[in-house]
């Protein structure tokens, strides 16, 4: 057979996306009006989105920001769900709004596969993944999954405070992502790093934005190489022999599927099930009836998943277009908030309220048309579980410190630090 | 009461196979199908609404 020599060259290939990158000016300072000067990192909008949709839904409904280079943002479910599904007028080519652009013509592959693509690449990308997160496949990491909760906290139960962010939630996705991509555990507090750096920072200078993607696939392409030598039974392994239409995957496309795969597991769950523990621990009515009756913990995780959904994709619109009474033009971001739709009184009844056994709940906390989260399964089930554990061996806990709560600001929203009293 | 999939809206949410198990289950890629012949045992007809009601994409028929 012959040696596998994709990924031998440099990086050079996505250097040269990132330089063909459409650039815009980085606007700074606070936001002087949401319907008009709307921006996703402002600390306002982290701290307490929901008045903030609760009005623009109201009053706009699309707002608009200049910021970003140009960013429309619904706040109704159906505008969310219409953009969602209408993959022909906005594109996936773009699903981060910052002040980079991907250059056109990588659509309609996109830098991270399948979430970059568009129709009609996107489908069979997708359908090479799907296998490996049905509910059915993730049952596989349940039980070391459990295991892992429990260990750590084993670490930290005799105390009588533990940031439940810091020291809990953050590491049970990263250790499963990890564990998938058969990358060395050890790694993990690296793998936050490259997190941060791709979801959190994104109103940073392009040319730092683009420094901090070369780190990312330069560890990327090194793993890949390490897997061609120790081929094992994981998804990098997976993807370097995948085939689509009779031909293996370009290296960009193994790279970027891999990236999309360690980026989007990570920081999301990581905020369900910190958003989860914020309610249980400043609702004890909740928390009480939860410890009493474990089998809630079913749909009160689905209700955490809608009222606190901790995901808001983006798209770009792909030629200038008139929707919803708006003139949008190519290339402008729309900002797709699930949160937004979820509280939508149209939608949801008693929508601003927490009910955990809400029954009727159609949230888009995973999105909605033929983006839903390829992950969303691996996603309930280290959130359920999580929880479960919690409460099992944590009945009791309130916050310890309200002031010190950090929400993080941009596409995914969780607390990134969470003191709670727990003894 | 017999219940369809209209697999070109289904994108695999899987809310129907965890709310009604017994009534659906899920493909080798994720997607919903129903079990059997789709038809509604007696008894069975509040967790097939259930499960209906919970679809994101709309995508579960009753007919």
């Amino acid at each position: 057979m012959p040696a596998d020599d994709r990924f031998s060259g440099e990086t050079t290939k996505i250097r040269d996306r990132v330089s063909r990158s459409t650039r815009s000016k980085v606007i700074e300072g606070p936001v002087t009006d949401w319907a008009t000067d709307f921006s996703h990192v402002d600390p306002a909008w982290a701290a307490d989105p929901y008045p903030i949709q609760d009005d623009l839904r109201q009053r706009c409904p699309v707002a608009h920001t200049e910021r970003f280079g140009g960013m429309w943002i619904p706040t109704r479910y159906e505008d969310v769900a219409d953009v969602a599904r209408d993959t022909g007028r906005f594109s996936s080519r773009g699903i981060i709004a910052a002040n980079l652009r991907p250059p056109r013509d990588v659509a309609p592959v996109g830098d991270v596969p399948p979430i970059s693509s568009d129709p009609p690449f996107h489908g069979p990308a997708r359908k090479l993944l799907l296998p490996a997160f049905t509910r059915t496949a993730i049952g596989r990491y349940e039980e070391s999954t459990r295991e892992f909760c429990h260990g750590l906290i084993d670490e930290f139960s005799a105390r009588e405070t533990v940031d439940a962010a810091v020291e809990y939630a953050q590491h049970i996705p990263v250790r499963v992502i990890a564990d998938m991509l058969g990358f060395p555990p050890e790694d993990g507090p690296q793998f936050r790093v490259f997190v941060e750096e791709a979801l959190e920072a994104v109103n940073q200078e392009p040319e730092e934005r683009a420094q901090h993607r070369d780190e990312l696939f330069d560890y990327l392409y090194a793993q890949v190489r390490e897997h061609i030598d120790h081929p094992r039974d994981d998804l990098t392994t997976f993807l370097i022999n995948a085939e689509l239409g009779g031909n293996k995957l370009t290296p960009e496309h193994v790279v970027g599927t891999m990236a999309l795969l360690l980026i989007a597991g990570i920081d999301t769950t990581w905020s369900a099930i910190g958003a989860s523990l914020w309610h249980l621990a400043t609702n004890p009515a909740d928390r009480e009836r939860l410890v009493a009756d474990p089998s809630l913990v079913i749909p009160a995780t689905e209700e955490f998943l809608r009222a606190y959904a901790p995901v808001t994709m983006a798209r770009l619109v792909a030629d200038d277009t008139h929707w919803r009474g708006v003139d949008m033009k190519a290339d402008d971001w729309i900002l797709l908030s699930f949160p937004a739709a979820n509280r939508d009184p149209a939608q949801f009844d008693r929508a601003g309220e927490v009910l955990i056994d809400r029954e009727v709940n159609r949230h888009a906390a995973f999105g909605l048309g033929i983006h839903r989260c390829l992950g969303s399964h691996l996603a309930r089930m280290e959130l359920r579980v999580a929880v479960a554990t919690w409460l099992e061996r944590i009945p009791e806990f309130s916050l310890s410190d309200p002031s010190s709560v950090t929400w993080s600001a941009g596409q995914i929203r969780g607390p990134r630090m969470l003191p709670l009293r727990i003894a | 009461m017999k219940l369809t999939i209209d697999t070109s809206k289904c994108q695999g949410h899987g809310r129907c196979y965890d709310l009604a198990p017994d009534l659906f289950s899920d493909d080798e890629e994720g997607y919903g199908v129903v079990r059997g012949d789709g038809e509604v045992p007696a008894g069975k007809e509040e967790e097939a609404r259930r499960a209906i009601a919970n679809c994101p994409e709309g995508a579960i028929d009753a007919g």
